[in-house]
């Protein structure tokens, strides 16, 4: 190859770089290891995290069981180590998949629109909200409390920047429900998008749509999201938002300490040039036949740099494959019986619990520690080898000694009853 | 020539709506160990859903046979040479997808106690570590999902510094061979864009840009080497202008693989960039995702990383969210940790020697397919290159055929096409990077076939105006697909007749 290239040595070819510019020394990091070395070291990793145990912590990262098949899958080369389908003639195995993944979040979120994906829940918050901005011509946000907390925090970091200001909404101490007289009080003409969580981070379900009366009453969009996506499986879809963006982990993506996960954003026909991220279309071939292919991209930062709605390039396209199998095995029958069993699990736990709201809820709830903290609660858990739940004071500095507990079909009663145990002590 | 394919038979297959029947299973659930709630009780008869409209009903063997079948419809990695100029489509090791699945990693909580997840944070330490002596930086935050997270994160860094200092300023300098991604995050951070123009190298001309830089300018988004493959050789004198006039300089990694082990951003002089892992470090790009942005940067920005970072107590890790100074999180959580296990152990495999060969290997390989297509296709510039070469289609356009039509051809061929027209300072581009990780047999079969569709161009152009000939889907109608956008499957009126 040198030769052809009439080059010396391959280090000839990196003779250009200026003196100045370049590495005199190795990196230090050691010599490569074998398959073998470092398939030890990280199992050795994984062996001081926590195996082994039973897990209640939800929060926005579920335990739900994934089926084999998903990974078998996401595990062929044809998905794994392809590209962003650009080239539709060969791609139309990715294509036509994502336009299967779109139509069952529509039909799961009652939206009429759903893109291929955003880098997960928390990041489709902030780029719900500038799509409210650009639809209304408006700048304001109102996010209810009751949206996860991180995910708050990731709108204010994107929204600081962009003349977007946003203010927060309470909600009522008593049921753990958005307190719709606040909204109402604080919704104007300024307001671009009303944001509120349906279950909501207590678990609480809310009143979509009275949510989105009092948004609409000014002109304002109602953006409904969503953390525990299983709950689509036996809820109302939010059809009264405008736009709905949520997380995708619950359908067969491992927990993996927070990420990669899966988002979507999903909305109106109305606002379908508004939406971010990648959109694939029904189409044909130049034989007639029935294709699909990346549509709509005058939206997106390839072409129109600047003027983009986002700068988002990547979908997690891989993962809303997974996401995609889950859902065509669970199908329609299976994840409403497994949304069923989260249901029922859940309730079976809160019923030995003293809950701190009274609202409705799905798989999470909040209980409220009587006399001992609920930190010496989870620490005498953990020796049953049993995580409990999450402390919600660091989040909550008014929820004092709460703990948000969740429960999935993977939740077994003999722990569900230690658990109640322990707290009771 | 031998050519790399000849045609087979490949499936049919309808969508799974279509497929569908109703009373198909394809899941199994335990039976309920507690008492069974009524949703309508517990939800109230208002929340409760009756049914999902028109959802799924297949079985088990449905799925696997249906995404089985989709599956063969796709080009990937492992079936060939996939030269997408800029997107680093090298070979995916296969023991980093069973990595990141062991137990003790795809199953933690993030919110579990610390104590029981030190595994899982040395890991992002090590690897923390290792980025930052791959890019000669001080600090790196691992929180941002991709590429262009990153980018939004550095220049959300850079803008919180300036602001520390009084004035953020209010604009960014982005020179034209730049991806897309970088003026679009410029906008997002709230600033203008000027675009600055390349000169005849192709490459940042250091006295338009001394003009262009002022005191309202806060940064330059610089990818090095640049979109044509050429490493910005003034680099040093570059950073030194934005540095003189108190403004920044952020690396877009994207071409990072042309540089690891050779050369340390952080020595030429860049405050922030960011680092592809799924480009460089070799995680699965699956279609388009996921992908992982991690962001390096110099002492004087790490106050404003991200939070939470790691911190040591005593003999433990632990995650310090007492960041005054921070920008804020970018995403929930950590980043994207099952991508960072993947990395690490790339790099691992690699070690540092190994890093560096991949690096000289992929620049080779540039080098070859440059000096075997440049009497066929007309070459951009004649700067040396590094990890890819970049040609306009300059010869061909003369006989109506342009770089998109080369690349349909391609697919005839046997192989994905390189980036088309892109970037757009090369008049009609074919943007190829091969990677480290492609043999010379298979190389020369793709410079073969490029060869030999250059010389079809001569003979009958309207053949290869009509390509691809040979793949199950002809020519793609992208037009109409965005005319009138039909966005999800939905059930035709007759159907839903007969099904009642």
């Amino acid at each position: 190859m040198l030769r052809v290239i009439g080059a010396e040595s391959i280090d000839s070819l990196f003779e250009h770089l200026p003196e100045n510019a370049r590495l005199n020394r190795p990196l230090d990091i050691p010599p490569g290891k074998s398959e073998f070395e470092i398939v030890e070291h990280f199992r050795a990793r994984g062996e001081e995290n926590a195996i082994g145990y039973a897990n209640f912590l939800g929060a926005g990262v579920y335990h739900h069981y994934r089926p084999v098949v998903c990974d078998v899958i996401v595990s062929r080369g044809e998905f794994l180590t392809s590209y962003t389908p650009y080239q539709a003639e060969i791609a139309q195995g990715t294509l036509t998949q994502i336009f299967e993944f779109q139509t069952m979040i529509c039909q799961l979120t009652g939206m009429d629109v759903a893109n291929a994906s955003m880098y997960d829940g928390s990041s489709a918050v902030p780029e719900a909200a500038m799509m409210a901005v650009r639809a209304t011509g408006r700048d304001k946000i109102l996010v209810a409390r009751t949206v996860h907390p991180e995910y708050r925090e990731v709108l204010r970091t994107y929204a600081r920047y962009q003349g977007m200001p946003v203010e927060e909404f309470g909600y009522d101490g008593e049921t753990g429900e958005i307190d719709l007289n606040e909204l109402e009080a604080k919704v104007d003409e300024h307001t671009a998008g009303v944001i509120i969580q349906s279950p909501n981070f207590f678990g609480i379900v809310e009143g979509v749509g009275n949510a989105a009366g009092i948004a609409h009453k000014k002109g304002a969009l109602l953006i409904d999201i969503f953390t525990e996506a299983v709950a689509l499986g036996l809820m109302e879809p939010p059809r009264q938002a405008d736009i709905v963006a949520g997380e995708l982990q619950s359908f067969a993506i491992p927990p993996s300490y927070g990420g990669p996960f899966a988002g979507i954003i999903a909305t109106k026909e109305k606002f379908i040039r508004q939406i971010p991220g990648r959109l694939v279309g029904e189409t044909k071939d130049a034989n007639g036949k029935r294709a699909f292919c990346l549509t709509l991209s005058t939206r997106e930062q390839h072409i129109r740099r600047e003027k983009a709605t986002s700068n988002i390039c990547t979908n997690q396209a891989l993962i809303a494959l997974m996401a995609t199998v889950y859902l065509s095995l669970y199908g329609k029958q299976g994840l409403r019986e497994l949304a069923h069993q989260n249901l029922s699990k859940a309730h079976y736990l809160a019923s030995k619990l003293p809950l701190k709201f009274q609202g409705r809820f799905f798989n999470e709830f909040v209980a409220q520690g009587n006399g001992r903290s609920v930190e010496a609660v989870n620490q005498d858990l953990l020796e049953k080898k049993i995580i409990g739940g999450l402390p919600l004071e660091r989040y909550y500095p008014e929820l004092k000694n709460t703990m948000l507990l969740c429960c999935t079909e993977m939740s077994r009663r003999n722990h569900m009853d230690e658990l109640a145990e322990v707290f009771a002590k | 020539m031998e050519k790399k394919v000849r045609s087979h038979i490949s499936q049919n297959e309808p969508l799974l709506f279509e497929l569908s029947s109703p009373g198909k299973i394809g899941y199994q659930l335990p039976d309920l160990d507690v008492p069974a709630v009524d949703p309508e009780k517990a939800l109230g008869a208002g929340q409760t859903r009756r049914e999902i409209e028109d959802f799924p009903e297949v079985s088990e063997v449905d799925v696997i046979r249906h995404f089985t079948r989709l599956s063969t419809w796709n080009y990937g990695i492992d079936l060939g040479l996939f030269p997408l100029g800029s997107c680093t489509m090298k070979y995916n090791p296969r023991v980093n997808e069973l990595v990141a699945r062991t137990e003790g990693l795809a199953w933690i909580h993030p919110y579990q106690p610390e104590s029981l997840s030190q595994g899982a944070m040395e890991i992002m330490a090590e690897l923390e570590r290792c980025l930052a002596e791959i890019t000669g930086m001080d600090a790196v935050t691992l929180q941002p999902a991709a590429g262009a997270h990153g980018e939004l994160t550095g220049v959300l860094l850079i803008r919180s510094l300036l602001e520390s200092k009084g004035n953020p300023r209010r604009k960014i300098i982005v020179p034209d061979s730049a991806h897309g991604t970088n003026p679009a995050t410029a906008m997002m951070a709230g600033y203008t864009v000027e675009n600055l123009k390349s000169n005849d190298l192709g490459v940042v001309d250091p006295e338009a840009l001394a003009r262009a830089v002022d005191e309202n300018t806060a940064a330059l988004m610089v990818t090095n080497p640049n979109t044509v493959g050429v490493f910005e050789e003034e680099i040093v004198k570059v950073c030194e202008i934005l540095h003189s006039k108190g403004a920044l300089v952020y690396m877009d990694g994207a071409n990072m693989n042309a540089l690891v082990g050779i050369s340390r951003p952080g020595d030429f002089g860049i405050d922030v960039m960011h680092l592809n892992l799924h480009k460089t470090f070799s995680t699965p790009h699956g279609g388009g995702g996921p992908g992982s942005g991690a962001v390096a940067a110099k002492k004087h920005l790490e106050p404003f990383l991200p939070g939470p970072r790691l911190a040591r107590k005593g003999s433990q890790w632990t995650w310090n969210y007492d960041l005054p100074r921070s920008i804020g999180r970018v995403r929930a959580y950590y980043g994207n940790f099952g991508v960072l296990v993947r990395a690490l152990a790339y790099i691992m495999a690699h070690g540092g020697p190994g890093l560096r060969r991949a690096t000289m290997d992929a620049v080779l390989n540039a080098n070859y397919i440059r000096r075997r297509l440049e009497a066929h296709y007309h070459l951009a510039y004649k700067s040396p290159c590094m990890h890819e070469v970049v040609f306009g289609d300059d010869h061909q356009a003369k006989r109506g055929v342009k770089t998109g039509d080369i690349a349909k051809r391609l697919i005839d061929y046997g192989f994905h096409p390189y980036t088309v027209s892109f970037p757009l300072i090369v008049h009609g581009a074919l943007m190829i990077e091969p990677t480290e990780t492609e043999s010379k047999q298979e190389i020369d079969l793709f410079c073969d076939s490029l060869i030999a569709i250059a010389e079809e161009v001569e003979r009958d152009p309207q053949m290869v105006l009509k390509a691809p000939h040979t793949t199950r889907t002809a020519r793609v109608d992208e037009v109409s697909a965005a005319r009138r956008p039909v966005v999800r499957w939905r059930r035709e009126p007759a159907q839903s007749k007969a099904a009642d």
